[in-house]
């Protein structure tokens, strides 16, 4: 057996340093009833070469993004990542090693989660960030738990225009903790209705979530939803699902959000049918104590050589038990990694420049899909690499009619917002070339 | 058995060749880009009150800086592709290399959650058959992908009880939890909203059967258990545990994080289990990536498969779907369908072993630790002196009384060239040190491991000044976590980093 070096050999003269005749009577103690006497219902066992046959074979059931042009977006995004990501996220030491609970032999990891923590402070306009959590919609679940035992109110006001899978997640983790939700409907313009904000919170609302970039692609403005929130005593909570629009656009610590959650898979992740992502939760210094899952923090050692260190361990499962701020262990540390690497890469005149070119294709996008007939925008408000359009046509012919082009047309919205019918979510990152998008509106044309 | 110290074995040491770095913020100089982007000035279609200038503060580097800096960093982590890392309960087995790449296959890595179900079949049919692979192993009825980790799988199981017994209108406010069990377990609890009630672990950290029965109402949503138990000891009373469990109506939730020492041994499903969460990175050997991703798939009987998040993937004859039919269903605890990658590592994992390789495993991994844990019995204190499977745990009741403690053993092993094992846990033993080699490990590294251990328990008696300062040939020595806690520092600003 490959992955076991110890022959058969091996083990009858270990057994026989330890006194036992063979390895069965190891399992002795265990009640015969229990003991499994059969074999397990699994496939035969294939060798190496068999392996990358079968998984091949299996993957090419797929279609893969590098084969066709795709404009689904939505939460996950096909953007390049540069070469050098791949490279250095791979190398062993960083992605098989442990937690860094060891400080002494985990200062590589240590060092490089710091680093992340402040991209992400930067990023998003934050004083502190976690070392990652599991994805956008669990880090918003988190953030919304946050502000629960902060302020110990028992209501939760979700934008409409968040992501539908974030909101299914928070709902799903608001109704183990007893908590209601609302939500928010969104303007004629595709921006959440802060008039109805306004008129439907009320002290016992604990935060208010809104999405920037909205699910529609539409820069939110959220001075006003800011002094909503904060004139009933409810924490802000902006969440994102493209970070590489906070190149060009301000962060959400501008506008005075307490806590900024959301997704970091376009930096440097691939979309992996949706796993693993990178939850990424940054909170102002006020809200250090709530935060949840690990953070990294400075210090020195006993020669007073600069080192780093999990800290604020004190706000955690395996101290707090039942009263820490979480149950999150294991995180998306190399997740965080190849975050950090990506936006290094890039830079601060690169990622502007990334955020910008992202924006300009899908300006170019919605301006020639627009003068379609029978394609409209649904919504007027600016937006940064996604929008909506609406069609005279069944979105599903078209997506249909398009795919025998190996075009992956956007993702049809009447599955979750039944009012928007025939509407489709477009996207844009720095990969969809103008010849892809001229092919896009030569081919709905004829459609 | 005696194991005289053996001068004839080489330990690994460490002596490497570790390079000074600082952080990233603090190399480069204005201008520089490590990648190059295609060259166009697109004209911005938004408003001017929106659009942020640069950032200020992100780095300037250019590219061989940038491989330069990651590249040192990383040479100053521990991993397993470079030593021994006998981690209790965390299961740092080998990962293998193949693995990797068929996690890279482009038709996995770059497929979009949104691409219509028949131009994801390949991922559907393999997240399927892993489900039905997973249930397999343990005795169970049917699983889901979603959880993204351990903790997230008990925290989507105590929110399905949760959604039972709602489902049913009774109320039900409490989980029992044994003293031995993981951080996460009870925090997993309160996140629902339920109130722990400890249970002592009994004779050889075990639970007994009475003490779960006294504690037993019709108060009680479930009891959870970890087998084999944090002490690498098999729970032999939880078949009459879960009868009791089950007569009062409540529900036994396993904590799977052991399951390594159970393969092809012990189905959960038998023991009277009702559902039970595994971790892909440890059991299934995915790698860890320094605190991530893994994945931590739950699995449950009958009973419990409406309550499961959607979707589940259905087999249709020759093809694969998403079911989102699922009335009774929590919802979603993660977007999409887990951390798929990492199931496809998984998958890959089980396709090249089979069942008798799993047991093997299993098999391997508990002949691995007896064997050094008969080693160590004569120079460290064994708290339990039982038979124990995939771990042991010792103490450091020796040692302590010349001085020298669990962290200073712990901390001069890695002088010596290996990962300390778990420390201070579980929390009924009063300086413990959990050891779990796995079965990856061969007979060599298990004999060089053992050998630093019975010269550590040595320097106790004859130079325990060495063990107090210890390490001494690592990066950094022992680093000052109270001044970390007391005065957080936890991001680069150019005024506290000049």
């Amino acid at each position: 057996m490959s992955y076991i070096p110890n022959t058969d050999q091996d083990v009858r003269e270990m057994l026989a340093r330890i006194g036992r005749e063979n390895a069965d009577e190891l399992f002795s103690h265990i009640p015969d009833r229990f003991r499994f006497k059969g074999e397990l219902e699994l496939p035969e066992p294939v060798s190496e070469m068999e392996l990358i046959s079968k998984m091949r074979q299996l993957s090419q059931m797929n279609s893969s993004l590098r084969d066709t042009s795709s404009f689904l977006g939505g939460g996950v995004y096909h953007h390049y990542i540069p070469s050098v990501v791949g490279h250095l996220i791979e190398r062993a030491e960083f992605s098989t090693s442990y937690t860094p609970y060891q400080p002494e032999i985990s200062q590589g990891t240590l060092q490089a989660i710091f680093e992340y923590q402040t991209l992400m402070c930067l990023l998003t306009g934050m004083d502190v960030s976690n070392a990652s959590m599991y994805d956008g919609a669990s880090s918003t679940a988190e953030a919304v738990l946050m502000a629960l035992r902060s302020n110990r109110r028992s209501r939760i006001a979700l934008s409409s225009t968040l992501h539908p899978e974030y909101r299914r997640v928070i709902e799903t983790y608001a109704r183990a903790n007893d908590k209601e939700v609302f939500l928010i409907p969104y303007n004629a313009d595709g921006s959440t209705d802060t008039g109805l904000l306004s008129e439907r919170i009320d002290e016992q609302v604990s935060c208010v979530v809104i999405q920037s970039p909205n699910f529609f692609g539409i820069v939110e403005e959220l001075r006003n939803a800011e002094k909503i929130a904060h004139s009933k005593g409810a924490l802000l909570i902006v969440v994102f699902t493209e970070p590489i629009a906070y190149g060009l656009l301000k962060p959400p610590g501008i506008y005075g959000a307490d806590i900024v959650c959301g997704e970091g898979q376009s930096m440097g992740i691939p979309p992996g049918f949706g796993g693993p992502l990178l939850g990424i939760l940054a909170c102002r210094q006020g809200l250090l104590r709530a935060l949840p899952g690990r953070i990294v923090g400075k210090t020195h050692d006993m020669k007073g050589n600069g080192s780093y260190v999990l800290t604020l361990t004190a706000r955690e499962q395996h101290i707090r038990r039942e009263k820490s701020t979480s149950n999150i262990c294991t995180n998306h540390g190399l997740c965080a990694l190849a975050a950090a690497v990506f936006l290094t890469s890039y830079g601060k005149k690169g990622f502007r420049s990334l955020a910008a070119i992202n924006h300009g294709r899908a300006e170019y996008a919605k301006s020639a899909l627009s003068k379609l007939a029978g394609v409209k925008l649904r919504f007027s408000s600016p937006t940064f690499n996604e929008f909506v359009i609406e069609t005279e046509k069944d979105p599903d012919k078209i997506a249909s009619r398009l795919l025998d082009e190996k075009i992956l047309f956007g993702i049809r919205l009447e599955n979750y917002y039944p009012e928007l019918e025939n509407c489709t979510l477009i996207s844009c990152t720095e990969m969809s070339s103008k010849q892809e998008i001229i092919r896009l509106c030569t081919l709905l044309k004829e459609i | 058995m005696m194991h005289e110290q053996n001068k004839k074995i080489k330990l690994p040491g460490i002596n490497n060749l570790s390079f000074d770095e600082p952080l990233i913020f603090e190399l480069g100089s204005e201008g520089r880009i490590a990648v190059r982007l295609p060259d166009e000035q697109p004209v911005l279609s938004l408003p001017q009150h929106m659009v942020r200038e640069e950032i200020v503060g992100f780095p300037q580097v250019g590219q061989s800086e940038l491989v330069r800096h990651f590249t040192r960093l990383s040479q100053w982590n521990y991993a397993v592709d470079t030593g021994f890392y006998p981690l209790g309960s965390c299961t740092m087995k080998y990962n293998p290399k193949v693995n990797e790449d068929v996690a890279r296959l482009s038709g996995f890595s770059y497929s979009h959650p949104y691409q219509p179900e028949r131009l994801v079949q390949g991922s559907l049919r393999l997240l399927h058959e892993l489900e039905q692979w997973l249930c397999s192993i343990t005795g169970m009825k049917r699983a889901t992908l979603q959880p993204a980790a351990g903790a997230h799988g008990e925290l989507t199981a105590m929110m399905m009880i949760k959604a039972y017994f709602e489902d049913m209108e009774e109320k039900r406010t409490k989980v029992i939890i044994p003293d031995t069990a993981h951080g996460t377990n009870p925090a997993s609890v309160s996140m629902c909203g339920f109130s722990v009630v400890p249970v002592k672990s009994g004779r050889f950290g075990l639970l007994e059967v009475e003490e779960v029965a006294k504690l037993m109402s019709e108060d009680v949503a479930a009891v959870m258990i970890t087998n084999p138990n944090t002490l690498g000891i098999f729970e032999c009373n939880v078949g009459e545990i879960a009868q009791a469990v089950h007569e009062k109506g409540g529900f036994v939730y396993c904590d799977g994080a052991n399951l390594n020492a159970l393969l092809g041994k012990v189905r959960y499903g038998d023991t009277g289990v009702d559902l039970v969460h595994m971790n892909l990175h440890k059991t299934f050997s995915t790698p860890h990536g320094g605190g991530g991703p893994g994945a931590g798939p739950l699995a449950v009987k009958d009973t419990l498969v409406p309550y499961l998040p959607v979707p589940l993937i259905d087999r249709h004859g020759e093809s694969y779907r998403f079911n989102y039919d699922l009335p009774k269903s929590i919802g979603k605890v993660k977007s999409f369908f887990g951390n798929f990658l990492i199931c496809v590592r998984a998958y890959a994992y089980i396709l090249a072993l089979g069942a008798k390789g799993l047991s093997q495993v299993s098999t391997n991994a508990v002949v691995n630790a007896n064997y050094i844990k008969s080693a160590l019995r004569e120079h460290y204190h064994l708290p339990f002196d039982t038979p124990s499977l995939h771990e042991c745990v010792f103490t450091d009741k020796k040692q302590q009384e010349l001085g020298v403690s669990t962290l200073d053993i712990a901390k001069r092993l890695i002088d010596y060239g290996f990962h300390p094992p778990t420390v201070y846990f579980p929390l009924v033993v009063t300086g413990a040190l959990m050891i779990e080699p796995t079965e990856t490990e061969s007979r060599e590294t298990l004999d060089q491991f053992i050998e630093a251990m019975v010269r550590i328990a040595q320097e106790a008696r004859e130079n325990t000044g060495v063990l107090h300062d210890a390490p001494h040939r690592s990066k950094v020595t022992r680093v000052d976590e109270v001044t970390a806690a007391r005065k957080p520092v936890l991001r680069w600003e150019k005024t506290l980093h000049p």
